[in-house]
């Protein structure tokens, strides 16, 4: 077992040092790595981010009910008091004429422009948020019923494009899914080109072992650790890429969490993430070598 | 030790390296392949060593029948055989030292013992003192010598070379072979294939001649008279079995 042990850790350290001594075409190959592994890993992250953020929408299933303009304030109010009586709404609130220009004005931009229109053009709006025992066919009841009161200029759900929005996600997220398994396939037959050549520079090498009475696993050690090399430096480069990506995005999205008013906060890659990632680069890269050992070693046999 | 019964090799080009050749060599004896180049001798060793594999008839070499030994069972049968390459087949990406550890390398033996064995080896060659060097700063007749090292390192039963001596002036092959000779003396066995009869004439050792890959029959039988002049290997040295 202890024979064993060291002679893995020869063998890997072998490898390394031949990585190491070739250090700018070890350098492209790991870069190579890194960014086909940071792409889909960072592409990954912003769905990730997305569905965190539409997830929030899932619950605002609100029905913005717009009021004729010519109503008064306490008239929208007695509205608003009656629909919250119904059985079938959770809670209604209701957003003033006066407090949706107030709002209007400080996140449009317009400012000061707004003041000289002479009379405030916005409605009275109720936000009415259904009680969660609806069922989809007492949704559309009670958006019909909302509709066909007589003071009610128009009714507007807001879900609609919050589905379209997760469809889309999905799409988006199946997309990714496929790059990304096209570029772990890129991966394997980077690594497992490399190794190819490396083991055709080393084919005196490898006959003479033969000769001498090595296996094909013992001969096809050193190139395996290579590629678990590559795989191993090639997905922490990858994750340095993801995390500096990270770093340049936060004041970016610092800013639009305050034009939203809310606590948006950018997800980042946990543990479990980068040991991900990492996994697979290993896998990869010894998946990779595999391939170009297996497929090489056997071609080589003394003469 | 190496029993060849009734061995014919035919080569895909359709050229016949060996033709039915019957031929065997005992437990400790040291034996000289000759003939001229293209006569089956290189051939000869392909098969003991199994980089060939014969197109008909029986290798049986300490014995196994090398039939029997599967492809995957190759390198560790391998193992249990010197070789020796007129080319030393040497790696001059490192040390003389690690050359010779190769095999216990393949082996798995633990560094220490190997290290051990490998200085041994190099100074049965007496090379104990270039052990550091590459085998590129060496000269020739140097480098056969860690070859042979290499060889030995293992303590295989049975050594086989080919044309060890084939780049060597006459006075480094004649070391060369007192060399073989020493290893002879502790009970290895050797089969040596070489061209150079004045010299194995000299050691008084048998030769197996090989024309057209037959057993070419010697019309004098000096050699069984020179032969039985050499003493045979008697136990042997502590240090090498």
């Amino acid at each position: 077992m202890t024979i064993w042990f060291s002679r893995h850790a020869n063998t890997a350290a072998g490898s390394l040092g031949r990585l190491v001594s070739q250090p700018f075409a070890s350098l492209m190959i790991v870069l190579v790595i890194a960014v086909t592994l940071a792409l889909p890993a960072a592409l990954n992250l912003a769905i990730k981010n997305f569905t965190v953020i539409s997830g929030s929408w899932d619950d605002a299933l609100d029905f913005s009910v717009f009021l004729d303009t010519d109503l008064s304030v306490s008239e929208a109010e007695g509205i608003a008091r009656l629909i919250a009586q119904r059985a079938d709404v959770a809670d209604v609130q209701l957003i003033t004429a006066e407090d949706a220009l107030a709002e209007f004005k400080q996140q449009s931009g317009f400012g000061d422009a707004l003041d000289h229109l002479a009379e405030n053009p916005l409605p009275h709006a109720l936000v009415v948020r259904p009680s969660p025992a609806n069922t989809a066919q007492s949704m559309t009841l009670l958006r019909e019923e909302l509709a066909s009161l007589p003071e009610t200029e128009l009714v507007q759900v807001d879900t609609e494009w919050v589905q379209r929005f997760h469809a889309i996600l999905e799409i988006v997220q199946r997309a990714v899914m496929i790059g990304a398994g096209l570029l772990g396939l890129a991966i394997v037959v980077v690594i497992g080109n490399t190794i190819r050549l490396e083991i055709q520079n080393r084919r005196d090498e490898i006959e003479v072992t033969k000769l001498i009475g090595a296996s094909n696993a013992f001969v096809r050690r050193p190139f395996l650790w290579s590629g678990f090399w590559y795989g191993l430096f090639g997905s922490l480069l990858g994750l340095g890429l993801v995390w500096y990506g990270l770093y340049l995005l936060q004041p970016a999205v610092a800013r639009l969490a305050g034009l939203y008013q809310s606590g948006l906060t950018v997800l980042t890659l946990d543990l479990k993430d980068c040991l991900a990632i990492i996994g697979i680069g290993v896998t990869l890269g010894l998946i990779g070598s595999w391939f170009a050992a297996a497929r090489h070693m056997r071609a080589i046999e003394p003469k | 030790m190496i029993q060849l019964d009734n061995v014919t090799k035919r080569y895909p080009g359709g050229q016949e390296a060996l033709s039915g050749l019957t031929v065997s060599v005992d437990k400790g004896e040291m034996a000289f392949v000759t003939g001229h180049s293209g006569a089956g001798k290189s051939t000869l060793l392909k098969l003991i060593a199994l980089i060939e594999r014969p197109t008909s008839g029986q290798v049986v070499v300490d014995g196994q029948n090398t039939q029997r030994v599967r492809r995957r069972r190759i390198p560790k049968y391998r193992r249990q055989i010197g070789m020796v390459f007129q080319d030393h087949k040497l790696l001059y990406d490192r040390p003389v030292a690690e050359n010779v550890a190769l095999p216990l390398v393949i082996a798995g033996v633990g560094h220490r013992e190997a290290s051990r064995r490998v200085r041994a080896a190099l100074d049965q060659v007496g090379l104990l003192h270039k052990e550091k060097q590459n085998p590129e700063t060496l000269s020739a007749g140097e480098q056969q010598r860690v070859g042979i090292a290499r060889a030995i390192v293992t303590r295989p039963k049975l050594l086989i070379a080919d044309e060890p001596t084939g780049n060597l002036d006459p006075d480094l092959s004649l070391e060369v072979m007192r060399i073989f000779r020493r290893f002879n003396e502790v009970g290895v066995t050797l089969l040596i294939a070489s061209h150079d009869i004045a010299l194995i004439d000299k050691l008084g050792c048998r030769r197996i001649e090989i024309e057209d890959g037959r057993l070419q029959q010697h019309e004098d039988d000096d050699f069984v008279e020179d032969y039985a002049e050499v003493p045979l290997p008697q136990g042997g040295d502590d240090r090498w079995r």
